[in-house]
């Protein structure tokens, strides 16, 4: 692929933000993720921030929840865009593989993100 | 048993209905009044996953709600009802107003048009003026987004 996948970060309050400074914190990549907050937003204004913040290129969506109004107004508007892979139950796990993979398929790199996201919930 | 919770909510259901007021309140039944998401199967099926399964999920247009308003209020499930607006909750209004004494704004965020009164309460003044014509009409208004914060009366909404 010539053009870098993008990662959006669908999340209640501030956590996509924080999320994204920290997997920046720790890989040192810059830029490879954005977030978009469902604060102060009603559905369409969420839809919009989504759809702006993926664009048109290939993309991968973190969403917090497998349910709610981030995942809802992330497939209502993704419907139909095979370019676009949502996973839900994001972590810092899945974004830190995920920003070093970002020149894979949108299915593949998601696939992987997922398994970095599940190896990392253990009870040690 | 009267339906529990009346709510408009532009988010429609999210985790604020299912798990702030559906726990506290023993919701058995939630009812989704929405002209768009009754016409589309595939809507309803997204809405169906916030939904855990020991709760009812209905859909309904504003049409088929005024209809049926009186039957739910006599259901014996303990119900919530949830509109994305308020021109819809008017209607509903109209139709029964003995199902719907109370009404919640639980949610209603910022478009062109309307100003902040709280921290999830936008409205226009219009918007304004028609949920203070609801209260002249019987139905008790307030703001609450979760139930573990303070209800704001319409009244004390600027």
């Amino acid at each position: 692929m010539s053009e870098p996948l993008r990662g959006v970060v669908v999340c209640h309050g501030r956590m996509a933000a924080a999320l994204i400074e920290a997997a920046e914190g720790i890989t040192g990549v810059k830029d490879a993720l954005l977030p978009v907050s469902n604060t102060d937003c009603d559905r369409g204004t969420l839809e919009t921030r989504i759809l702006d913040a993926v664009g048109a290129g290939p993309a991968v969506v973190f969403v917090d929840l497998a349910s709610g109004s981030c995942l809802i107004a992330t497939l209502a508007r993704l419907r139909g865009r095979p370019e676009a892979t949502v996973v839900t139950g994001v972590n810092l796990a899945m974004l830190v593989d995920f920003v070093f993979h970002r020149d894979q398929e949108p299915g593949a790199a998601a696939e992987r993100a997922v398994a970095a996201g599940c190896r990392a919930i253990k009870v040690p | 048993m009267p339906i529990v919770l009346c709510r408009i909510d532009d988010r429609l259901i999210h985790g604020q209905v299912v798990l702030g007021w559906g726990r506290p309140l023993g919701v058995q039944r939630i009812i989704l009044v929405n002209d768009e998401v009754a016409a589309s199967t595939w809507e309803q099926d997204l809405y169906r996953m916030a939904v855990p399964a020991e709760i009812d999920l209905e859909f309904a247009s504003t049409a088929e709600a005024s209809a049926r308003l009186a039957d739910w209020r006599a259901d014996a499930l303990r119900t919530l009802l949830l509109t994305g607006d308020i021109p819809t909750m008017l209607a509903l209004h109209a139709a029964d107003g003995q199902a719907l004494r109370a009404i919640n704004l639980g949610g209603l965020h910022h478009r062109p048009g309307r100003r902040q009164r709280l921290p999830y309460v936008y409205l226009t003044d219009d918007e304004r003026a028609e949920l203070a014509g609801l209260e002249q009409r019987g139905a008790e208004v307030s703001a609450q987004d979760v139930p573990t914060t303070a209800a704001v009366a319409l009244q004390d909404i600027p």
